[in-house]
């Protein structure tokens, strides 16, 4: 917070037009853009997909795809324009004065390069004279990997998510730029290990006196690492000033809106739906993959993804299975889906899931439904939406073909979509209206329970908001239930009704959301909710207990397996796994 | 036969309109003429020919021996026995258009069933026809051709039957390897929710994707199946001499290139038209079909 240290800005950006050329002329993607960035401050640029946030941060890396260019103002860096300056000059600027880490740290690193060549090779690059094996080490510690010496030798897969973004970090760190561009750096990380990272950042903040630019979606990351904000939506600065004003007297409509869209976690106070009848029994369900090896091609080792996990959906309900990435989760969505074998019984609505979940009869697809996380992916690209949608009433041999086109535009008006847009393709839609349709899709056969897998992750706050809406309103006027998927503790506090949290393909810790989250008493559920940022810059937050970085893996030899967690109930349904 | 009519046929599941989107691409549209050239001389071939394509005409050579250049009663000139080439050509044209469609047509209909059955399938059955197609890959063409030849006598229909025996291979394995990529995306896993069955899925949301690629591969397969007829005549046991094809054209003058270099320039120059025609409208129709390709109208 010393953004008033009595100098000028180290980055300026004033007037900032960044265009593409298309067949009509040149269609500005960012226009009239500008900030001042000071030394040892952050700066947060948030803004939901398309407001021009991550060009802004490639125009001043000089990185802007082919085709698209800066078409006015100046981005200047010490006084010097980066938009005017060749290439040549650029790249002894990149990576020493200003330097940049990616939302996907796997794919910024070579996987076939170990760490420490990859490290050494960016400092060489601009000191040849350096003894960059000694500077890497050094900021490999820097980043608080655990066993440095080691790590230098190892190659990217062997590391896990979060540490190679420390990696990434101690990349960008090494030659100690003046500032240091963070486009999404924890977005496709776990909760708990994006909450390591932000730490890390500021702290190495505190020490190095770094500028940074964030560059994120998620409001609740602003509260918590910016000094200053500016809001873009579609190319322009809708609001910018100190974060505690933006997050208390957002000036702006738009500003309003989307900190109101922000999912805010309560304690789990609420009405607690009455017991009714169950629609789903899951019993000491367990899927694992063989991993096969030696000559003779036998099965050595397995990957126990999900372990005899048990639980109950009621009729009405909303029940949550959280955890982050390789719980699990959404492997159980699959087998129940009929989509990977698993042993152990599991009943929807009555009918029996076949172990090989292949033969799964007509009865059961009718009654179980499920939404995907992307649905661009989900939704063939080749086929009119309209016909996506009446297809489930296709492969069921439902209606004639005139009924069908009358249902799928009584669906769409259901979804909130105009039925006039059935005959256009997938992508002609933005991706709140695509899941939109998938959930129009999954309505179509009138199922009795939807599982939601990560449904809404891939949507940004304001759409995923008014999606959460829709579900909530169908569960009210149709009476589905759902399973919801989910690594978002913020989310599944607004829409559960029960809860069960998932650690290593089991679950440790399952009641009402009440319990989860106003009482939680396993170690991991706490970590999960501790590590969820708030979006309020004046939220005091408890230190985080660090875990080892030693990731455990789900992987046993043949015969050999995890111990099973037995749950013990601690009163109303709220059960446990004892330590 | 399933191999062609898919080919031909890939408009007919896309909506009203795909042709006419087709004719408004300038180069389609000139691919498409000259495949109607070349189909319409073919067809009209007794009409149009000036010569009866293998009689050896008298005054055909010169008194030394040579083959006569183009002009004067003979358009493009006469191949090393006297006869009319522009003649041969467009019975040769008959020949060619067979192999190069038909036998063509069932390489990459085989390919595309093999490759998809064990893309989709998987398991042993994939294993096994993968392990297969590896084989025949690997087994010399030309080899398997002779020994087909030494059973049955060579005739036209024996060519053609060589020719898809051997170039199916290809196209199984580029099938193979997209089916098994797009079996793991969300919407077929989407589709197998809903309860659709393996036919459904493959019919309507696979095929569609693999379109690009059949495609590409058939009109690449046409250049290369012509040029195989022409080296399995060479040999002997491809089309027989005095029927005409464009590859033996080239094969049989050969030996006349430094002094009646038109003798192998003008027969590998239709060889080059037919391909590029088939590109040509090959590349459009894959961008017709590509409903998200279609901002540019």
């Amino acid at each position: 917070m010393n953004a008033s240290v009595p100098r000028g800005p180290v980055l300026s950006v004033t007037d900032l037009t960044v265009s593409v050329g298309t067949e009509t002329g040149p269609r500005p993607l960012v226009s009239g853009l500008s900030f001042d960035l000071f030394a040892g401050e952050t700066l947060c640029i948030a803004g939901e997909s398309g407001s021009g946030k991550s060009i802004t941060s490639l125009a001043a890396m000089a990185l802007l795809p082919p085709g698209v260019r800066v078409t006015g103002g100046s981005i200047r860096l010490d006084g010097r324009d980066l938009a005017k300056l060749s290439e040549r000059r650029m790249q002894a600027i990149r990576g020493a004065r200003i330097a940049m880490i990616f939302q996907e740290p796997m794919t910024s690193l070579n996987p076939v390069l170990t760490i420490g060549t990859q490290l050494s090779e960016a400092i060489r690059s601009h000191d040849p004279g350096a003894n960059a094996q000694a500077l890497a080490l050094a900021a490999l510690k820097s980043v608080r990997l655990s066993q440095p010496e080691a790590r230098m030798r190892q190659y990217p897969h062997e590391l896990s998510g979060g540490m190679r973004q420390r990696v990434m970090i101690a990349m960008a760190l090494a030659l100690k730029p003046e500032v240091l561009i963070a486009d999404e750096p924890t977005t496709a990380l776990d909760v708990t290990v994006q909450r390591e990272v932000l730490d890390l950042l500021r702290d190495l903040q505190r020490d190095t006196g770094t500028a940074i630019i964030l560059i994120t979606h998620d409001m609740g990351v602003v509260a918590e690492m910016a000094d200053r904000v500016v809001v873009m939506k579609s190319g322009c600065m809708v609001e910018t000033g100190p974060v505690r004003d933006i997050f208390a007297r957002p000036a702006e409509a738009y500003t309003q809106a989307l900190l109101a869209a922000v999912p805010r976690m309560g304690d789990g106070s609420g009405p607690v739906p009455a017991p009714a009848e169950t629609i789903a029994r899951i019993e000491d369900i367990s899927v694992r993959y063989d991993i096969r090896g030696g000559l003779l091609g036998r099965v050595t080792h397995r990957v126990h993804a999900v372990e005899e996990v048990s639980f109950e959906i009621r009729m009405g309900e909303t029940f949550s299975l959280v955890g982050e990435s390789g719980c699990g989760k959404s492997t159980i969505a699959r087998a129940m889906t009929g989509l990977v074998p698993h042993q152990g019984l599991i009943n929807l609505a009555g009918h029996v899931v076949p172990e090989d979940g292949l033969s799964a009869g007509p009865a059961l697809r009718r009654d179980v439904q499920m939404v995907f996380q992307d649905p661009a992916a989900a939704l063939n690209p080749r086929k009119r939406v309209g016909d996506l949608v009446a297809e489930p009433l296709v492969i069921h041999r439902i209606g004639d073909a005139a009924s069908r086109r009358e249902r799928v535009r009584a669906l769409f008006d259901r979804v909130g979509l105009s039925p006039d847009q059935i005959d256009r393709y997938p992508h002609e839609f933005s991706g709140g209206q695509r899941q939109r349709i998938c959930i129009a899709r999954a309505l179509a056969l009138e199922p009795r329970l939807i599982i939601a897998d990560e449904s809404v992750s891939a949507l940004d706050v304001s759409v995923q908001a008014r999606v959460l809406d829709l579900l909530a309103e169908l569960k009210a006027d149709l009476g589905i239930s759902y399973l919801f998927i989910s690594h978002d503790m913020a989310v599944v506090e607004n829409i559960s009704d029960r809860i069960a949290v998932m650690y290593l393909g089991q679950i440790v810790e399952t009641g009402s959301r009440a319990q989860i989250f106003g009482n939680p008493q396993h170690p991991y559920t706490r970590r999960l909710i501790e590590a969820v940022p708030i979006p309020d810059p004046t939220h005091q937050r408890p230190a985080l207990s660090r875990m080892s970085d030693d990731v455990r893996s789900p992987v046993w030899p043949v015969g050999a397996g995890p111990a099973k967690v037995a749950l013990s109930d601690i009163g109303g349904g709220h059960r446990v796994a004892s330590a | 036969m399933s191999g062609a009519p898919f080919v031909i046929a890939a408009s007919a599941p896309a909506e009203r309109g795909a042709l006419t989107r087709l004719l408004r691409r300038p180069l389609a549209l000139l691919g498409l003429v000259l495949i109607a050239l070349v189909v319409g001389a073919a067809i009209a071939a007794p009409w149009l020919a000036t010569y009866p394509p293998d009689q050896q005409n008298f005054d055909g050579l010169t008194l030394e021996g040579a083959p006569m250049p183009p002009g004067g009663p003979w358009l493009l000139g006469t191949d090393l026995l006297g006869r009319d080439l522009y003649s041969r050509l467009l019975y040769g044209a008959r020949t060619s258009l067979l192999i190069g469609i038909i036998a063509n047509g069932i390489a990459v209909g085989v390919g595309t069933l093999v490759g998809l059955t064990a893309g989709w399938l998987r398991g042993w059955v994939g294993t096994v026809l993968m392990r297969f197609t590896d084989l025949m890959m690997a087994f010399p063409a030309l080899l398997l051709a002779i020994c087909l030849a030494a059973i049955f006598r060579p005739s036209l229909w024996i060519v053609a039957l060589v020719i898809a025996l051997v170039n199916w291979v290809q196209t199984a394995r580029i099938v193979y390897t997209e089916t098994t990529a797009l079996a793991e995306r969300d919407f077929i896993a989407a589709e197998r929710t809903l309860g659709a069955s393996s036919l459904r899925i493959l019919w309507h949301h696979l095929l569609p994707h693999l379109w690009p690629t059949i495609i590409v591969w058939a009109t690449l397969g046409i250049s290369t199946t012509v040029l195989l007829e022409a080296t399995l005549s060479y040999l002997g046991i491809g089309v027989q001499p005095p029927t005409a094809s464009w590859g033996n054209i080239i094969f049989e003058n050969q030996t006349y290139f430094q002094s009646a270099p038109w003798l192998v320039f003008i027969p590998g120059a239709a060889i080059l038209v037919l391909a590029l025609a088939f590109n040509l409208v090959g590349d459009a129709l894959r961008e017709v079909m590509d409903p998200t390709q279609r901002g540019q109208r």
